[in-house]
Formats: C-alpha cells, sequence, structure tokens
C-alpha cells in the first residue's frame, strides 16, 4: 500500500440490506425495532433514511457499521455478510466522539495508525490531507474542547474518510449543529461526495436536509420499524436547502410521513 | 514576581508572629521554642545527614510502594470494569477496603511481617491499592460508550481499545484516583514510622517520634516542617502537570 493508493478513490460498494428483523427487551416489553426490512444501495449512492424516531432507522445504520447484528436476516457489503465493524464502512455519529486526549491531528490519526501498511510519514500526509479537504489544517494541533459544534463534525468527517472507506455512515451527524453551521456543511458533504466517491447512508429526522443531500430518500414508519415509500430525487447538484424546488419535494414527502406516523399511532393505540 | 513578593510577606509575618510570641514567652520555650531554634536543629541534621538520611528511607518505602501499588491497582481497575464477575468479587472488596483508614493496617502487617522493610511496604501498598481500583474501574464506567463504538469502527478492538480508548479516557478519574492513594500511602506510612521502629533504616516518621522522646520541640516542628514541603513537592512536582494536562485537554476547570 502507498500514499498514492491510499488517496486514490477506492471503488465505493454496494451494500445490500436483506429482510432484517431486530427486537430489543425494554422496559415496556419487547420493542420492534425493525421488521423484516430490505434495502439495496448501489456503488457511489447517496441514501437518506428518514422517519421519526423510534423507526429503527439508527439501528439499521448500526447494523450495516457491524456495530449491532440483526435477529434474522443480513448485511452483505459488496457480496460479504457484515458481522464486526470494518475499516471499509465508517461511521459518523450525531456527536464528534472525538477523543480529548488527542489533538485534531492525533484524532484523524488514531484510524490511520491502525491501518497497515502505512509508514508514519505517509500516515502524517494521509491525515493532513484530509484535515485540508475540510478545511482545518490550520488547527491541526488544537484540542476538542476548542472547536465549535461545526468545527468537531468537520473533524470527526476527516478522521472518518481517512482511512479511505468505501461506505460511510452517517447517523444525524449534523443534528446538533445551528442552521447556518449546518447549511456550511451541506455544501461541505456534497463537495467531498463528489470529490471522494463513496457509498453513503445518511441517517436524518430533517426530511428537508434527506432532499438536500440523498440521490434517494427511504422513508421508514415506526412501531414496528419498517421502510414506506422511496423516492428518487433528481435535483442538480449542489443542491441548496433553501431552493424552492427542494422545498416542493420535502414537503412531499413530509405529508407521506405524517400520514404514516397517524397510522402507527392508529394502530398502536387499538 | 508580585505573587512572589506577597507570598514571601506573608510567611515573614507569620515567622514574626512566632517570634512576638516566643519572645513574650506566654508559654514555656519548651514547648513553643523560637523559630531560630527550630532554623538551628534542621541545619545541624542537614550537615550531619540525619535528615537526608531518613528522608531518603522513608521516600524510598514510599515510591516503590505506591509504584508498586499503581502497577497492580491499574489493571486490577481495568479488570474490575471489565469483568462482571471481578467487579462483583474484588470490586466489592476494594470499596470496602478502601473505606478501612489505611493505618489499620499497620498492626496488622507489623505482625505479619515483623519490624521490618516489609511490613512499611505493605502498608503503603494497601494505601494506595484500593483506591487506584476503585478509581479507574470508575473511571472505565463513565467513558462515554460511543468513544469505544467509534473506535472500533475505526478497527480498534480487544486490547488496544483498552491501552488506547479506555485508559486515557478514564485518565481524569485515575489521576484522581492516584493522588488520593498518595495521600493515603503518605498518611499511613507516617503513622506507621512513629508507631514503631524499624531497624533497617529510620525514616523521617522516627525522627519525629524520637523529638518527642527527647523533649526537642524543635525537632518536632522541624521535622513536621520538612513532612509538609514534602507534600507540597509531591503535589507540585507529581500532579501538577498532570492535572496541567487534563485541564488543557478536556477543557475542564481546575477545581
Amino acid at each position: 500500500m502507498t500514499l498514492e493508493s491510499e488517496l486514490t478513490n477506492e471503488a465505493p460498494s454496494k451494500l445490500s440490506v436483506r429482510r432484517i428483523s431486530k427486537r430489543f427487551a425494554s422496559r415496556g416489553g419487547a420493542v420492534h425495532a425493525l421488521d423484516d426490512v430490505s434495502l439495496d444501495v448501489n456503488e457511489g449512492e447517496f441514501v437518506c433514511l428518514v422517519g421519526p424516531s423510534g423507526c429503527g432507522k439508527s439501528t439499521l445504520l448500526n447494523m450495516i457499521a457491524g456495530l449491532e447484528l440483526p435477529d434474522e436476516g443480513e448485511v452483505l457489503s459488496d457480496g460479504h455478510r457484515v458481522n464486526a465493524p470494518g475499516r471499509d464502512r465508517m461511521v459518523m455519529f450525531q456527536e464528534s466522539a472525538l477523543f480529548p486526549w488527542l489533538d485534531v491531528l492525533g484524532n484523524v490519526l488514531f484510524g490511520l495508525r491502525l491501518k497497515p501498511g502505512l509508514t508514519t510519514a505517509e500516515r502524517l500526509d494521509v491525515a493532513r490531507f484530509y484535515l485540508q479537504l475540510v478545511g482545518l489544517e490550520r488547527f491541526s494541533h488544537s484540542y476538542v474542547h476548542e472547536l465549535s459544534g461545526g468545527m468537531k463534525q468537520r473533524v470527526a468527517l476527516a478522521r472518518a474518510l481517512a482511512p479511505n472507506p468505501r461506505v460511510l455512515l452517517m447517523d444525524e451527524p449534523f443534528a446538533a449543529l445551528d442552521a447556518l453551521t449546518r447549511e456550511q456543511l451541506y455544501g461541505d458533504l456534497q463537495r467531498i461526495w463528489a470529490d471522494r466517491r463513496k457509498t453513503i447512508v445518511f441517517v436524518t429526522h430533517n426530511v428537508r436536509e434527506a432532499v438536500c443531500l440523498g440521490d434517494r430518500v427511504v422513508l421508514f414508519s415506526p412501531h414496528p420499524g419498517r421502510i414506506r415509500e422511496q423516492y428518487r430525487i433528481d435535483l442538480p447538484r449542489p443542491r441548496d436547502i433553501n431552493s424552492v424546488s427542494l422545498a416542493a419535494h420535502a414537503s412531499e414527502i413530509m405529508v407521506a410521513l405524517k400520514s404514516h406516523v397517524r397510522d402507527a399511532n392508529g394502530e398502536a393505540s387499538e | 514576581m508580585k505573587r512572589f513578593t506577597r507570598a514571601f510577606a506573608f510567611f515573614a509575618l507569620l515567622v514574626g508572629a512566632w517570634q512576638l510570641v516566643f519572645v513574650a514567652r506566654f508559654w514555656s520555650p519548651v514547648l513553643v521554642p523560637s523559630p531560630a531554634s527550630v532554623a538551628r536543629y534542621l541545619e545541624g541534621a542537614i550537615i550531619d545527614g540525619t535528615l537526608l538520611s531518613a528522608t531518603m528511607v522513608t521516600m524510598k518505602r514510599l515510591t516503590v510502594g505506591y509504584i508498586f501499588g499503581i502497577l497492580l491497582g491499574l489493571p486490577l481497575g481495568l479488570l474490575t470494569a471489565r469483568f462482571k464477575v471481578v467487579g462483583d468479587t474484588l470490586g466489592l472488596i476494594a470499596l470496602g477496603l478502601q473505606t478501612l483508614p489505611s493505618v489499620c493496617w499497620v498492626p496488622l502487617s507489623l505482625l505479619w511481617f515483623g519490624q521490618t522493610e516489609t511490613a512499611m511496604f505493605f502498608v503503603v501498598i494497601m494505601g494506595t491499592l484500593w483506591s487506584v481500583i476503585i478509581a479507574t474501574e470508575n473511571g472505565v464506567r463513565n467513558v462515554p460508550p460511543i468513544f469505544a463504538r467509534a473506535a472500533r469502527t475505526m478497527g480498534s478492538n480487544g486490547l488496544h481499545i483498552w491501552t488506547h480508548v479506555m485508559l486515557p479516557a478514564s485518565l481524569p478519574f485515575v489521576v484522581s484516583g492516584m493522588k488520593q492513594g498518595w495521600a493515603f500511602a503518605w498518611r499511613s506510612l507516617m503513622a506507621a514510622e512513629i508507631y514503631v521502629t524499624i531497624l533497617s533504616g529510620f525514616g523521617l516518621g522516627h525522627l519525629l517520634h524520637y523529638g518527642r522522646e527527647l523533649n526537642a520541640m524543635e525537632q518536632v516542628i522541624g521535622i513536621m516542617f520538612v513532612i509538609i514541603v514534602i507534600g507540597l513537592l509531591a503535589d507540585k512536582i507529581l500532579f501538577s502537570p498532570w492535572e496541567r494536562f487534563l485541564h488543557r485537554r478536556w477543557g475542564t476547570e481546575k477545581a
């Protein structure tokens, strides 16, 4: 493995979720988090999973990551069954989950240090490359608590990209940020996605965000978690979250989402 | 510089007040000796080497036992946090023994090991060990689970996750546990040294004890002064750098 190969884009992988079910034990009895869910994600596709809380979208993401295992069904990444986390599938969480005992550069290097076949100098070069990509090379030696929320998520993005994964899994990464910072990051993420060609699965409860980012929006409904509808978004990129056509798509999905939530609550109370 | 001047003025004033009390003869000079006589004692003890050798003996007992206690306590604390069965057994023992004032180990230690270095060593370890175990366990339990999840996705697992994530993440707790262990060990060692004579080496506690036996108040006060200075230096040299590190990295205010 060389620096050259590290920085060239690996072919993004194809994900296949096959008939997955997952139950959790809770105080109120068993919760059916996911019920017979199947989903295919193409190479290099940007898919957004949308739904109200409790619809199992984060659980599905964790299973693709290999952090949780399904009760039934399987997840395939390029045809290989997922049963543990792997460097080919990196995750970005809602909280940045950056390590406070390391500086910014140290955080980006964390995953790289675990990747075999690179020299120390090459690892440094790769880390600096990604810090530059997210516009934070000046903050290499800052500590985590010195960064704003938006900067932390940029570092987390650089950290997730650094081992050159083929899939990027994002679990409401921008939910805790203010609107202005978020809009900036939508732009950055679209640019980086176009540049680095990853398969991205992005979980959010924000429909507009999903329409702004995704090639496809997958709508979940809760109790039990199921896929209800899928929408292909063919708007030109880069997209502006404030554009009228984007708002039109979003409101259409919003109507569907509300009706499913109503149905789910109705079923539950019967 | 201003801070230094102020502090210096304060201590000069303190010594001045002491001298005043001495000159006024409120109490017998046997009970309240003059600052000068304490200084003279210390000077003599430094020149004839007793102070240095006593300090070395005490510090050797303390550091060797302390390092041993930490080397034992850290992995045991990690095991306690990691395995439920260890937590239910060793964890409970550690919690119980940590509440036991570490001075209470002295009689047992003397009966087991006699008046030997081993007895002192044992007392110091018992002072350190339980605090370090409890603090490490506590620290690991307070690590946000998302750290471990993030590390796992980056290819960390097994031992690596413990040495590179759980341990550094629990550092704030571990350091305060080490500080507490140090305090317990230091106090119990002093108690043990005052309590019994260990023929293989006279420590600061013995000098303090003989000061009482000889009714030499200037020796008692002089040695107390040395013990305080050692405590202060330990805090400044041993723990302040760690606390500054934690403060800088975690962005927490120093309490």
